[in-house]
């Protein structure tokens, strides 16, 4: 994979491999969590120190993101009594936690602090619903960049992302059947996941009878809105070996790479393409791997076409063929190269993108928490027998990819590999 | 000072620091979609912005296009958000390609705006019209009044351009 001309992608090739996620945690997948935001931040992030096998003391950095929809580090910090030599809250949505992933790595690179938080907190079903459900839809006066989406009624996720999804069908004869199989192979995953919102399998069939919500895009190739809170905890190499699991080592990162013009991506085509087209000419070279060597996804499904057109500009498949990959079977537990094995948003809950990466370091434990039974060392006795209500865990898988979305004009990326 | 209008029920307000809107929408409310046009490069951009996208210079002049384009993308809204959209379900996203400027500077670029199909007086458009148009359908500006000076740039059919036989569609209708 070549690097791209215009970045040095190779240069920080000395923190390939130096850092890793050590702990991850998370609360139920709910829509009513009947608590706040700071409640459910702080529960993740309590719950990821403590798997780490980590104290409060600890852990001094943390980063967050949101949509001016939850709290910041400064609370979860203080309620949970550590003190912070390094914190930053940003803004932003699904490409937010490999970029947070890769700014832990350089904020402890140099010097700044030691091990890193992140977490992403949301009462995303029964508080602020992203585009504006609960918040914005239509009773403040346009203005801005208002004038030009939500004069038009173009105001959710879906609505935004539609013209890219439609003008893919026009250009490569992709086809809404294709697309369909991701949410079937992800509810396929989610039945096997029992902290997964939904856990019923469906088929292409059923997803192309549900109702439209906004064409292309059925009720079913939407994903599920939910509440919950999600934390990783980001350290050096050296340290994680002290930890409690098998780290998982970071190998690469991209953050936020975008197309031309960004949010008004539409004026630089072809729209078809999304950022990662860009991303993986930093994260393959960064990585020091390809997408060939890749045994298990985490491919952003805020819709079924969010998955197929980032495995396609990563280069999972030809340009143009993201349908096909999508519906082989590839992306089934069991096959070559499973995606989302939790269910991901379209089935197990929407968190913007960190529970991908979670699901994604317990799968490079070899410890993922399906109902197969805990053994004498406190590991999941694996059965590799993926039928519903059975295993997820990907047999002796030693490298994932996670693929962040915000929008068609940015992404974000991370590449792990399983550690000693 | 802040211009102000309503369309659909929405309150349109449009403060005065806002130079770029504020021109935008008057000369449409004064009969013709202007786009802003770089003083440096001379090139043209939508939406409005506060320095040229592709050379950067802060100066620009406003300049009147055809208002003509075909549509390039679309998406169909059946589950309205908002809801001043639901009597009008389902109503049509459109991205427009504009006649102006296409393939410069870039090989893919284009002036792409968004818009709603609407009926040639301006109401967004019926189901069966919604039904006709897809990606290739020429398309004309309707400028729709939205008091205050202002007009909001939509789009209808093309009565008088050579039309694709049968414009691409999504295949479930």
């Amino acid at each position: 994979m070549p690097a791209r001309a215009d970045i040095d992608a190779t240069a920080p090739k000395h923190l390939r491999g130096k850092y890793a996620i050590v702990g991850v945690g998370e609360t139920d997948y709910t829509r009513g969590s009947g608590t706040t935001t700071r409640a459910l931040g702080t529960t993740a992030v309590r719950r990821a120190v403590t798997d780490a096998g980590l104290t409060m003391a600890d852990v001094d950095g943390m980063l967050s993101y949101n949509g001016n929809d939850s709290v910041p580090s400064t609370a979860i910090a203080g309620d949970l009594g550590m003190r912070l030599n390094f914190y930053m809250d940003c803004q932003g949505g699904g490409s937010s936690t490999e970029a947070l992933v890769g700014i832990a790595i350089g904020v402890i690179e140099a010097g700044l602090c030691n091990t890193v938080a992140i977490f992403r907190a949301m009462n995303g079903y029964s508080q602020v619903r992203i585009g504006g459900t609960g918040r914005s839809s239509g009773r403040t006066a346009l203005s801005g960049d208002a004038l030009f989406t939500r004069a038009f009624g173009q105001l959710s996720a879906a609505q935004m992302f539609a013209p890219t999804f439609m003008r893919h069908m026009y250009e490569y004869g992709t086809t809404p059947e294709q697309v369909a199989h991701v949410k079937a192979i992800h509810s396929e995953h989610a039945s096997n996941n029992p902290k997964a919102y939904y856990r019923q399998r469906v088929t292409p069939a059923d997803v192309l009878a549900s109702r439209m919500i906004c064409k292309p895009l059925h009720l079913l190739d939407c994903c599920v809105e939910t509440d919950n809170g999600n934390c990783l905890i980001v350290t050096s190499l050296d340290r994680a070996r002290d930890c409690r699991h098998t780290p998982a080592v970071i190998l690469g990162v991209v953050g936020r790479c975008s197309k031309p013009r960004m949010d008004n991506h539409y004026q630089s085509g072809p729209i078809s393409t999304v950022a990662g087209a860009y991303a993986k000419d930093i994260l393959w070279p960064n990585a020091g791997v390809g997408p060939e060597d890749i045994q298990v996804t985490g491919a952003y499904d805020a819709f079924t076409f969010t998955t197929m057109l980032q495995l396609e500009d990563y280069g999972f498949c030809k340009k143009g063929e993201g349908g096909d990959y999508v519906s082989s079977g590839i992306m089934r537990l069991g096959n070559k190269r499973p995606n989302n094995t939790s269910g991901g948003h379209l089935c197990e809950g929407y968190t913007h993108g960190i529970a991908m990466v979670i699901e994604n370091v317990r799968q490079l434990r070899h410890d993922v928490d399906d109902s197969c039974p805990v053994g004498a060392d406190g590991k999941r006795q694996h059965s590799y027998d993926y039928a519903e209500g059975g295993c997820r865990q990907v047999r002796d898988v030693e490298l994932s990819a996670n693929l962040g979305w915000a929008t068609p004009g940015t992404g974000s990326a991370l590449v792990m590999a399983r550690g000693d | 000072m802040t211009l102000t209008g309503e369309y659909l029920g929405m309150a349109v307000a449009i403060g005065e620091v806002d130079e770029p809107n504020q021109a935008f929408y008057t000369h449409c409310g004064s009969g013709a979609l202007h786009l802003q046009a770089c003083a440096a490069c001379d090139l043209m951009r939508y939406p409005t912005t506060t320095a040229c996208p592709w050379c950067s210079a802060a100066e620009h002049e406003w300049r009147a296009v055809s208002g003509k384009g075909t549509i390039y993308s679309y998406c169909e809204v059946h589950h309205a958000i908002a809801p001043m959209y639901r009597p009008h379900l389902p109503y049509q996203l459109l991205l427009v390609q504009l006649d102006e400027q296409i393939g410069v500077p870039g090989e893919h670029d284009g002036l792409r705006v968004t818009g709603n199909l609407v009926t040639p007086a301006g109401d967004l458009a019926p189901p069966p019209m919604v039904r006709q148009v897809g990606i290739g359908t020429r398309v004309r500006v309707v400028l729709v009044d939205m008091g205050g000076g202002m007009a909001l740039p939509q789009w209808t059919v093309d009565e008088d351009a050579e039309q694709p036989a049968s414009p691409w569609r999504y295949p479930q209708e």
